[in-house]
């Protein structure tokens, strides 16, 4: 598995830290997402994947 | 723009169905039956709104969430052919200043990224404590006072009110001028008038409040937002419409769940032990997941307009083409979510729902909003098992007439 984020597109809803706290994490002076594992274990592997899906900038991108 | 539709499947523009439409009499938890006849056969159709105008209105999920991540969507409301909400809405738009609620990227993203800060996951979770003392202070003086009790008055409208207003900096005091001015700012039938009364009390308010906090800085959001106004980042138009909106939105939404989220749970007995029984954290912030998709409350259409032609389910937006995208009706939308008419508080995929929106505008304070509800739905049925609603449900007033779905007091008694 293969994370990334674009900064840019964030708009800091704080769904993927809700939803993947091990993987994802916001800034603390705005809430954009910062990637904690670009290549997290596979127990972490479905959370990253609803992240991505629950993310409403469309800001996080998994390659397998 | 506004005048008739041109599309063959439409017919002649008086076939044209009214929006909004009414719920059916004994389903207050489900959206109108002549919406999903009217998107039996397609995600979208077009509708007539207040000022004669026949906008498109979406009530598929991916539809939905296609056209709210789609840029070539725009939240600008000066727009020839905008689909407003009502007409103090239109009347009030040269009075609005730019913000997140007017918008597009990537003029948004410099607003947005200023109110963000305080609602981060990290920054809300760390309010938990406080919304579990004040939850439990609320339920403790409505048990001391008198039965039947009214749950909006006692625990649903105070609870987020006292939250937003720590949290921004806004005397808890002012609660009644706010809430009032909110409430009526919001009803589908204000008029141009008193909808330019209501916005422009709040914001003279918020004005004040900013200029005071530029003064005197405190720790608060608005502390933060009004020290951007003293380094010249933004103007203090600009930071009355942040405060305007995120007092607004902080209270009346969460309490609008609050109210309604009982009534359901009272009603669904099975679904009530699921959430009074939870010893997992994990259930009952699935338990708020369903609840956020089943009640739907932001139920008026959240208003766009195409800046450019767009193909989506089998029909053609045309630019300029008003676009209404009807949110609690994705959440009902059997394509993700199987039975969704069930209200399931261990349905796996619950998360994906619209409640909050979708897209760059999706809601900012929806973390704090999961907080309160998950402390509130968590508690209340933990500390009144015998909870009850005090009148029958046919007796209870729901806010058919508001663009956030609720009830406007609810009743309730314990043994």
């Amino acid at each position: 598995m293969k994370i990334t984020v674009e900064q840019d597109k964030c708009v800091a809803a704080g769904q993927c830290t809700a939803t993947a706290p091990d993987v994802f994490d916001q800034r603390d002076e705005d809430g954009v997402v910062v990637l904690l594992t670009d290549d997290p274990p596979a127990e972490l592997a479905d959370d990253a994947r609803d992240a991505a899906a629950v993310c409403p900038a469309l800001a996080i991108h998994i390659a397998p | 723009m506004s005048d008739a539709p041109t599309s063959a499947a439409t017919g002649s523009p008086a076939e044209v169905p009214e929006w909004p439409m009414p719920r059916a009499e004994g389903c207050p938890f489900d959206p109108p039956p002549a919406l999903r006849e009217l998107t039996a056969q397609k995600p979208l159709a077009r509708v007539r709104i207040w000022d004669g105008s026949t906008p498109w209105i979406v009530t598929g999920h991916a539809e939905q969430r296609a056209l709210l991540g789609d840029p070539r969507v725009s939240v600008d409301e000066r727009l020839p052919g905008f689909p407003h909400w009502h007409e103090g809405m239109a009347a009030a738009v040269a009075y609005r200043p730019r913000s997140v609620f007017n918008s597009d990227a990537p003029e948004h993203t410099g607003f947005r990224r200023i109110m963000t800060r305080p609602f981060t996951f990290k920054r809300v979770e760390a309010l938990r404590p406080t919304i579990q003392k004040i939850t439990d202070d609320l339920i403790d003086t409505m048990l001391a006072g008198p039965r039947p009790a009214d749950l909006v008055e006692a625990l649903a409208l105070p609870l987020p009110t006292l939250m937003i207003s720590e949290l921004l900096g806004v005397p808890y005091e002012d609660h009644d001028f706010f809430q009032e001015n909110a409430a009526r700012g919001i009803a589908h039938d204000v008029s141009a008038e008193e909808s330019m009364r209501t916005f422009g009390a709040l914001n003279d308010y918020l004005v004040r409040l900013v200029e005071k906090k530029a003064a005197e800085p405190a720790d608060d959001a608005l502390s933060e937002i009004a020290a951007l106004v003293t380094a010249g980042d933004i103007s203090v138009s600009e930071a009355a419409m942040m405060g305007t909106g995120l007092l607004i939105a902080g209270h009346e939404t969460s309490a609008n769940m609050i109210g309604l989220a009982v009534v359901a749970l009272l009603e669904h007995p099975d679904q009530l032990a699921v959430l009074r029984d939870a010893d997992d954290p994990k259930v009952v912030a699935g338990a708020v997941e369903e609840l956020l998709r089943y009640l739907g409350i932001i139920h008026g259409g959240q208003r766009r307009i195409a800046t450019e032609d767009i193909e989506i389910g089998g029909e053609v937006i045309r630019a300029g083409e008003g676009i209404v995208v009807e949110l609690f009706s994705a959440n009902r939308d059997a394509h993700v979510f199987p039975d969704p008419d069930l209200l399931d508080l261990r349905r796996e995929n619950a998360r994906h729902h619209n409640a909050f929106g979708f897209g760059i505008h999706q809601c900012v304070g929806q973390q704090l909003a999961r907080v309160e509800l998950q402390v509130v739905y968590g508690t209340l049925f933990r500390r009144i098992p015998t909870l009850r609603l005090a009148e029958p449900l046919d007796r209870i007033e729901f806010k058919h007439d508001r663009l956030a779905y609720g009830v406007y007091s609810l009743p309730v008694t314990w043994e």
